[in-house]
């Protein structure tokens, strides 16, 4: 059967029909929907959501032990967290398949670096694969684990955010188990004491060079004749891209780019004058090109090496075509939703004055206008640390003047540890949870703040403060997120307090209640004064009328489960439909 | 080799974009073409610009569409056509609800919206999606009433286009949107 599938839906599927029984991941775009769908095949895979990307490798890694085939998937900037596994892993295993999904997120779409993580694979000396539609994707996730399995290494496979969210049609197969492989004992493979490692390092620079002649023949390398005065290589959704902007062109097409099959590389660029390089983000495969010494290609000075590419940006770099003349149109940035229980602790904040290291999440949004509620946003937990740093840098009072603000699942996710610093080293930090009790960003994923797993079943839900308490922050309560006065109060006498602090905004994500809805609030008009100040929560419900009143747009507001504006109005104009 | 047609559709999150890109590549996948559709999850979609790009031929290759080579530009929203008016191909045609969305840091709609799009999409189908929408049952299938308006301009047969609409949508609705689906159809073909 055929059907449309996107990169995601297609890892999935391929883990389904490759085999696969165990599979984790943290949310994070654009590689979340991997394991949304993988959950859809629980009767034959287990499958979880982890509390970061480090441990979820280190699950996958036992399982992977534990001889079945396994994936972990992650965005880009996960690997990062999950580098410290990544890089001794590689020396390990050869049990069952091991597969680790990277989704890039060239462009940044939703993301706060745009790293190549091709680099990974070459740093932690592993196969890396780089599928460029579902069709590919779904082949290749059967193809990893075949290469892992046999020289007995992880594999990296790589997609982009246009692979991970493309649908394309993709014909379906039938699930292929995969038998358990017997877990043996063996030290000298798993316990990487230095006496183990300086041997496993040479077995891993030994089995680069046997994957690199299978690369040289593996279809997954693949040279697409043409135009034979015209050579391209490419790969991943660049491949796509390069199709169009050289419908003619005669291509060497990689799918299995690390490491790299120079000697087919090099047979390729001797038949052309020239041979494009079509790349997105860095010159992964310029680089081993030129250090191989082929020198006649065109990369990166012609194609960007910042943002995302598309056949016009490609056709461009070569001298094809103008840029369109674009209308001027006022930006529409994101924002955060009607009823968001987030935009009381920015609201407040700016009212009092208040900076805030923030974190990464729906939350971010709150640098936004007019909340510009956020002083700093850089990584994932970043936001306790750096509020702990400009204390110490400028003196515990500044702490009055900057709080930490951080979800709930970006809390669990690394900022358990950066509490436990503001405790330890006697922080007077006030830090904030805006806790809407689900993974909000990436679609709603469940975490270990919730109460459920992925797979659906109730579970244990950790108590944030019984956990602070026990860290010695004793001043930890949690406040109504929609109650504005309460918000106010708790944010005053906390950042008043000498010692640290934390508080728990509660307030479930809009999205997640839409069954609690009510209708819209509506504005007497007769009464507003047209001040402003129900603006100032930064609602993309209410706007203005010509007379510069607010206006409630009754599509978009949901009502009484919110009724922040109604609390803010000092005039009290705004209220339910059914109480004006 | 047949040409790939390119359908661009464009609006703000919320909206129903997503849903009326996947009945149209539902409709083209069912004709046995090829087709690649793509649109970006994740922080595009709160309350943001956001756009579906959906290619169908014999073989397809980028999932996006190229600039100025947009058959169709869909609009769900008015500033949102012009935003991205620059896909449209010469010969193109411009499909647009005429509905506003005010943005957010915006506390009113800009005023020149209408006059950008008569001075580069004059021949543009506008349609007031949102009333047809209401006058259908509901105002939240405006995606349908624009799904109605633009598949005049696709070659595929309106049998095709009712079949998709009730293999993707919520049982309960499908009378709405099959209204919906109608009530676009007669107002797009002008």
């Amino acid at each position: 059967m055929r059907v449309l599938l996107s990169g995601n839906e297609a890892v999935a599927r391929g883990c389904y029909e490759h085999g696969v029984k165990v599979a984790t991941a943290y949310p994070g775009t654009p590689s979340t929907e991997i394991l949304e769908n993988v959950v859809r095949y629980k009767d034959d895979i287990y499958c979880q959501w982890s509390p970061n990307e480090k441990v979820a490798f280190e699950v996958a890694m036992g399982a992977a032990f534990g001889g079945v085939r396994t994936i972990v998937a992650m965005k880009h900037v996960g690997l990062n967290v999950a580098a410290d596994p990544l890089m001794t892993s590689t020396s390990v295993g050869g049990d069952g398949g091991f597969v680790i999904v990277t989704g890039d997120d060239p462009g940044m779409h939703s993301s706060q670096n745009e790293q190549d993580n091709r680099y990974y694979a070459k740093f932690a000396k592993i196969p890396l694969v780089e599928p460029s539609d579902s069709q590919e994707v779904k082949d290749y996730v059967g193809a990893a684990f075949e290469i892992s399995e046999r020289f007995g290494t992880p594999v990296l496979f790589r997609l982009t955010t246009r692979l991970c969210h493309a649908k394309t049609a993709v014909e379906l197969g039938e699930r292929t188990e995969v038998e358990r492989k017997e877990y043996k004992k063996d030290t000298t493979l798993r316990v990487v004491i230095p006496a183990h490692a300086r041997r496993l390092h040479v077995k891993v620079e030994g089995r680069l060079k046997e994957i690199s002649k299978f690369g040289e023949t593996s279809p997954l390398n693949r040279v697409e004749e043409g135009d034979p005065t015209v050579g391209v290589i490419s790969s991943g959704i660049a491949y796509q891209y390069a199709r169009d902007a050289f419908p003619d062109a005669t291509f060497l097409k990689l799918g299995l780019s690390f490491p790299f099959p120079i000697e087919l590389a090099r047979k390729f660029c001797a038949r052309f004058e020239t041979v494009y390089i079509v790349e997105e983000n860095e010159p992964f495969i310029e680089e081993q090109l030129r250090y191989a010494g082929i020198t006649n290609v065109v990369g990166k000075e012609k194609v960007p090496l910042c943002g995302e590419l598309s056949q016009s940006i490609v056709a461009r770099s070569f001298g094809g075509g103008e840029e369109p003349d674009k209308a001027a149109v006022a930006p529409r940035p994101p924002v955060l939703c009607p009823g968001c229980p987030h935009r009381s602790t920015f609201f407040t904040l700016n009212r009092l004055g208040i900076g805030a290291t923030s974190d990464i999440g729906c939350y971010t949004l709150g640098v936004m206008p007019p909340l510009n509620g956020i002083d700093t946003t850089i990584c994932m937990g970043a936001s306790i640390g750096n509020a702990l740093g400009f204390e110490k840098a400028i003196g515990q009072d500044f702490a009055k003047k900057m709080v930490a603000v951080i979800g709930d699942s970006t809390f669990v996710h690394s900022g358990m540890t950066g509490l436990a610093d503001v405790a330890y080293n006697k922080g007077a930090t006030t830090v904030i949870i805006v806790d809407n009790s689900i993974t909000a960003m990436t679609g709603h994923q469940n975490h270990p703040g919730t109460g459920m797993t992925l797979m659906g079943e109730p579970t244990t839900k950790l108590d944030y403060i019984a956990l602070a308490k026990s860290m010695g922050v004793k001043d930890a309560r949690r406040v109504d997120a929609f109650d504005m006065e309460a918000v106010k109060t708790a944010i005053k006498e906390a950042t008043d307090n000498p010692e640290a602090s934390l508080l728990v905004m509660e307030g479930p994500c809009a999205l997640m209640v839409r069954k609690t809805w009510t209708k819209a609030f509506v504005v007497d008009t007769e009464k507003c004064t047209a001040c402003g100040m129900c603006l100032k929560l930064g609602c993309p419900a209410i706007s203005r009328d010509e007379d510069g009143k607010a206006v409630i747009d009754p599509l978009f507001c949901v009502g009484e489960v919110c009724g922040m504006c109604a609390q803010v109005c000092p005039v009290k104009c705004i209220s339910a439909p059914d109480k004006a | 080799m047949q040409r790939t047609t390119n359908v661009f559709i464009s609006g703000v999150g919320g909206q129903g974009i997503l849903l009326a890109s996947e009945i149209l590549s539902d409709v083209a996948l069912a004709y046995g073409l090829d087709v690649k559709k793509s649109e970006v999850h994740g922080m595009a979609q709160r309350g943001g610009s956001v756009v579906s790009h959906v290619r169908f031929g014999e073989k397809v290759y980028s999932p996006v569409i190229a600039e100025r080579e947009a058959d169709l530009l869909v609009s769900f929203e008015k500033m949102e056509a012009l935003r991205w008016i620059h896909y449209v191909a010469p010969e193109g045609t411009v499909v647009v609800n005429d509905q506003e969305i005010v943005p957010s840091g915006m506390e009113r709609y800009p005023e020149d919206i209408d006059e950008g799009i008569a001075k580069r999409a004059p021949n543009a189908h506008i349609l007031d999606a949102l009333a047809l929408a209401n006058e259908a049952g509901n105002a939240r299938a405006v995606n349908t009433v624009m799904l109605g308006a633009f598949s005049n301009y696709l070659e595929f047969a309106e049998e095709d286009w009712k079949k998709a609409i009730e293999a993707r949508v919520p049982p309960k609705t499908v009378e709405v949107n099959l209204k919906a689906f109608a009530l676009g159809r007669v107002a797009g073909a002008k």
